[in-house]
Parts: C-alpha cells; structure tokens; sequence
C-alpha cells in the first residue's frame, strides 16, 4: 500500500510573527520556516504504518518554492521513501492547491492520501476536503485514530461534540488532528540516509495544472489588543463588580 | 448576493450553532436567503423559522441519518446550484468545515474560513479572518462566484426576529448520495451543561485541577452554579484532565460568552487565541506573573481551592441570580 503525504512549508509554530512595514504580508526577515506541524502528524502516522507492515512506501509532496526542498528533505530524514517537489513562487489558494495535489495523486495512484487539517499560517482548514471532492474518495477529517482493515480506515474523529467514529472506503484522504500521534525527532543517521533518497521537482504545467488563484491576502494587522484589568481582593470584591459594574451576572 | 445557508445538524436535529450563520445573512442579504437543513426526520426545524430566510429548505432521507460530509457535500451543492446561490454559508464548526470545504470542492468555489467581516467591493468580495493563530488579522480579496464562507459564531452573534415566518419545504429530487463513508459511533460528554461555543457563561480549567474528579468538582461545580458551560485548556486536555471537546484555543473551540472565568488558566498565546473576544475575562491563578492577566477584566491572585468554593457558596447565598 502506497501512501501520499502533503508537507507545507510554514513558519516555525514558536516564531514570533508580526506584519511586515506596509501591512501586506508577515515580515519574513530571520523567519526559522518548518513542517507544519499538522502535516508531521500525517507523515508520522504513515511512517507508523510502513513499520508496522501495512504500507509499502511513503511518499511525501510539497508544493511551493525551491525552499520547500528543506521540508522535504525533514519528511525524507524522518523516513518518507521519496519525495516531490512541485515547485511555484506563485501565492496559492486552496482551491490550486487541491487541483495540484489531486494531480500528483492521479500520477501516483496512492492507496491513502494523509496530510495535516490545516496550515498553521492561514488556519483555512480546506484542502483535505476539496482534494477528497476533486477526486471523488470519502473523506475522514480531524483523525485522532486511524485502523486500517479490509480496505478501509476506521478513523476516530475529533469533532465539537466529542470523539466520533467513522469507517471510509479506501482510497481516501484522511487528515490529521493534534493528538493522532506525537511527531518523532529526526535522527542524525536518517538526516545522513536522506540525502541519497529521491527527491524529483515539477512544475504545475508539467503536471498540466494552470492554477487559477481567486483567493489573495492583501492585508495583515495585528487584532486589538485587550488591556489589563483590576486585580480584586477577594472573592467579595470580584462579586460585587461582577454583578454592579460589569453586569454579567 | 444570493445566500445558502447550511444549518447544522446532527442529522436529527437542527442546532443553535446555526444562528451566528442566519445573522450573517440578515446583515449581507436580507431579502434574499434560504437555510437548508439536511438529515432524517429533521427535529427542530422550526428554530430556523422566524429569521427572513425565503425559505427553509429540509432534505430529509435514511442515508442522512448522520452527518457524514461524503453524503451531505452534495446535497448542498445541488440545491447551491438550483438556487443560483452567489455564497454558501454556514457557522465555523468541525461540522461546517467538514461538509463546505467538500462543497467548495464540488462546486470548484473559492473558500473563505472563519470570517469575522466580509464587505463587497466593484464586484469583489474582501473578508478579514484570523491567520497565524489568531494571532494576526488577514484580509483576503476574492474574486468569482459562488463562494463559500465559515463565519466566526462570536463576530456574527444571534439573528433577530423577522416579521414572518420562514415557509418550510421539503426537497424533493435528492441528488445521488454516495454511500463509502459509515457513521459508526460518537463519545460525548457534555453531561446536559449549555453548548461551550453558544453559552452565555463559560468556566475553563487548566493542568492544576490535576485530575477528572477535581476538575469536575471545583471547574464543573462552578459553572452548573452559573448556569454556564466548561471549557479547558491544551494542557488540561492532554494531561487526561477533561476531554477533547472541551478544549478551548487555537486547536480548539473560539467561544466568546458575556463572561469568561479562567481558573488555573496560564494564558498560553494558543489558549487567548480561543477567549479573547469575551465581553467580561475574570482569571483565578495563584501565580501573579501569569500571562492571563493580561487580559483580564478581574485578576484574583490565589489558592483556587480556597476560592472556587467560596465563590460558589456566595453565588449560591445571593441566589446566583443569574
């Protein structure tokens, strides 16, 4: 069984991030950049289920610039067999994004497609659902718990109501919650054997995409701050502007 | 603009998550909007009844009995297509997030999720959301119709009384339903408290409470005497303290209630990023320096197993009205 893994590139989730001098993206200048981390999830459940013996080969794709190579080379360290790289400067939606990967799909003929819910840049939480319509396979979105049996998953699923449970014919696209699993460290060793794993680059047209792009982020702001409050005495004080100044109880 | 809004359901019943949906349409389209609700013998249909809607559109049949967003995907898309709707719109949830990408998918649409504002601009759409976290605001220009939106429950808040009465009608001519996804079971627990994202009090724990029975007993026992809902943070959540669906954050739930009672709460960026935008934040820690003072309304610097009963005892005393 072949698994396709989708890894973004993003900021690191602990960097600080501001908007840049004229408000029109983040300031990039120093930005430490990572696997997202929702993606390492995936990638971790389907390496977990290479060394268990249910799937054969790991195969790990990133769209983006020729940067996107170092995420790659993580996802390789990690323990992907090979890697693609469809390589664009272009800013893409979700929508170009899903046609893109529901391309390199159509070539690898995966039997599992597992990614992360969503990037920690934009939060759109999008992609995984578009690809599953794009390519007309079930979907199982927010995983906590992955069972494959008899060509299907049985995929616990974290939803605002509690954990649910859902079996999905296979293929399928499946994406990853937070607590799926816990991301190992990379070792040096796999850092060594991930230089002589195969790493091709693409481009859209190859693949014979033209990425219409309808979505453009033209703005970034910080929120309005919250200012500090009172410090109350005890719990008296706290009551008594609970109910008289504030009026919420 | 011509709007679709989908309600959410559990394919039994219609729930309140879908209003802050229903008062986005009365602000962008008041005259021109249906609500779609789709399951099986749909219960509570009538909720969604006295907002403007032009019609509320039920798709009732045994194979959507659940919500499973391979089947209800594209129910949606049918009736968005029949309509001629310019947007389909639905309150960000693991429900609207599941089922609209998919939509969006089908209908080849562009997406926008979890707006908080949404103004139209020369034939564009321009819509401000939270990215990196919440921790930035980003304004998105979009071009081509349909759209498909998430909107953010605490910025769009509840929709007002209409003069009449939507008219119910049932769908008839369900498109194809694929059948490859099986619902199989859900575990919830919010043990008969108000839904977290829609009540008006919320009281969040953190990591200190240190296990279930303690939590239950000091988190728990305050908000049932404030009539209010439980929330708890990452850590909490992790830690086995309280379950998943509780988790307020990045990673979690936004919940914006009147007021915010954060005890043993830190103040994580990932914790704020799911709380901020409450009317009225009141944090109980012991420790001082704990960033979740900074956005308090009202600090308590102590021991929460001294207070927390106190508190309770007086709101009790002065008959919690509430």
């Amino acid at each position: 069984m072949k698994i396709l893994v989708s890894v973004k590139r993003v900021p690191d989730p602990y960097a600080k991030i501001s908007p840049n001098a004229s408000g029109t993206d983040i300031s990039r200048e120093g930005l430490q950049m990572a696997v997202n981390p929702f993606d390492e999830i995936a990638l971790e459940e389907a390496i977990r289920l290479k060394e268990a013996g249910q799937a054969t080969e790991v195969v790990a794709v990133s769209i983006g610039s020729a940067e996107s190579q170092e995420q790659l080379r993580t996802a390789l360290a990690m323990g992907a067999d090979r890697a693609i790289l469809v390589q664009t400067d272009e800013a893409l939606d979700a929508p170009s994004v899903a046609q893109i990967l529901a391309a390199v799909y159509r070539r690898e003929q995966p039997h599992l497609m597992l990614m992360g819910k969503q990037a920690i840049d934009m939060d759109e939480n999008q992609v995984g659902q578009m690809l599953a319509a794009l390519l007309d396979v079930p979907q199982a979105t927010f995983a906590s718990k992955i069972t494959l049996a008899n060509g299907s998953a049985t995929v616990e699923r974290e939803t605002d109501n509690g954990i649910e449970t859902i079996q999905v014919s296979l293929p399928a696209v499946i994406t990853a919650d937070l607590r799926l699993n816990e991301p190992r460290y990379v070792a040096l060793t796999g850092i060594v054997r991930a230089r002589s794993k195969p790493l091709e680059t693409l481009t859209p047209a190859e693949l014979g995409v033209q990425p219409r792009v309808r979505v453009r982020l033209i703005r970034v702001e910080a929120p309005p701050a919250r200012q500090a409050g009172k410090r109350v005495r005890d719990v008296h004080e706290l009551v008594r502007l609970l109910r008289e100044e504030a009026r919420v109880i | 603009m011509k709007l679709l809004v989908l309600a959410e359901t559990d394919g039994g019943r219609v729930s309140e998550k879908s209003l802050p949906a229903l008062a986005f349409a009365q602000q962008q389209s008041p005259d021109a909007f249906t609500v779609l609700a789709i399951g099986d013998n749909l219960q509570c249909v009538e909720t969604l009844t006295p907002y403007g809607a032009q019609a509320v559109l039920t798709a009732n049949h045994p194979a959507l009995a659940k919500p499973l967003a391979e089947r209800y995907a594209p129910v949606v898309a049918h009736y968005a297509r029949q309509l001629g709707a310019d947007a389909v719109v639905a309150t960000t949830t693991t429900f609207s997030r599941d089922v609209l990408a998919r939509v969006a998918g089908l209908l080849d649409a562009p997406m926008l999720s979890d707006i908080i504002a949404l103004e139209q601009a020369n034939g564009k759409l321009l819509a401000k959301r939270p990215i990196y976290s919440a921790n930035l605001i980003g304004t998105f220009e979009v071009e081509g119709y349909p759209v498909v939106i998430t909107v953010r429950g605490p910025a769009w808040g509840k929709p007002k009384p209409a003069n009449t009465e939507s008219p119910v009608q049932v769908a008839d001519a369900l498109p194809n339903i694929p059948t490859r996804s099986e619902w199989v079971r859900l575990q919830g627990s919010s043990g008969g408290r108000p839904d977290l994202t829609q009540a008006r009090v919320v009281v969040s724990g953190g990591r200190p409470l240190k296990d279930p029975e303690t939590f239950e007993k000091y988190i728990g026992a305050l908000a049932d005497t404030l009539g209010g809902a439980v929330g708890a943070t990452r850590a909490a959540v992790d830690s086995g303290i309280a379950p998943n669906e509780l988790q307020v954050g990045q990673t979690g739930k936004t919940v914006a209630p009147e007021l915010y009672i954060a005890v043993a709460v830190s103040g994580s960026v990932q914790h704020l990023a799911g709380m901020k935008d409450s009317k009225v934040i009141v944090a109980i820690n012991i420790d001082p320096e704990a960033p979740i003072f900074q956005v308090a309304d009202y600090g308590l610097v102590a021991d929460l197993y001294q207070v927390v009963p106190e508190l309770i005892e007086l709101l009790k005393q002065s008959n919690g009205s509430v």
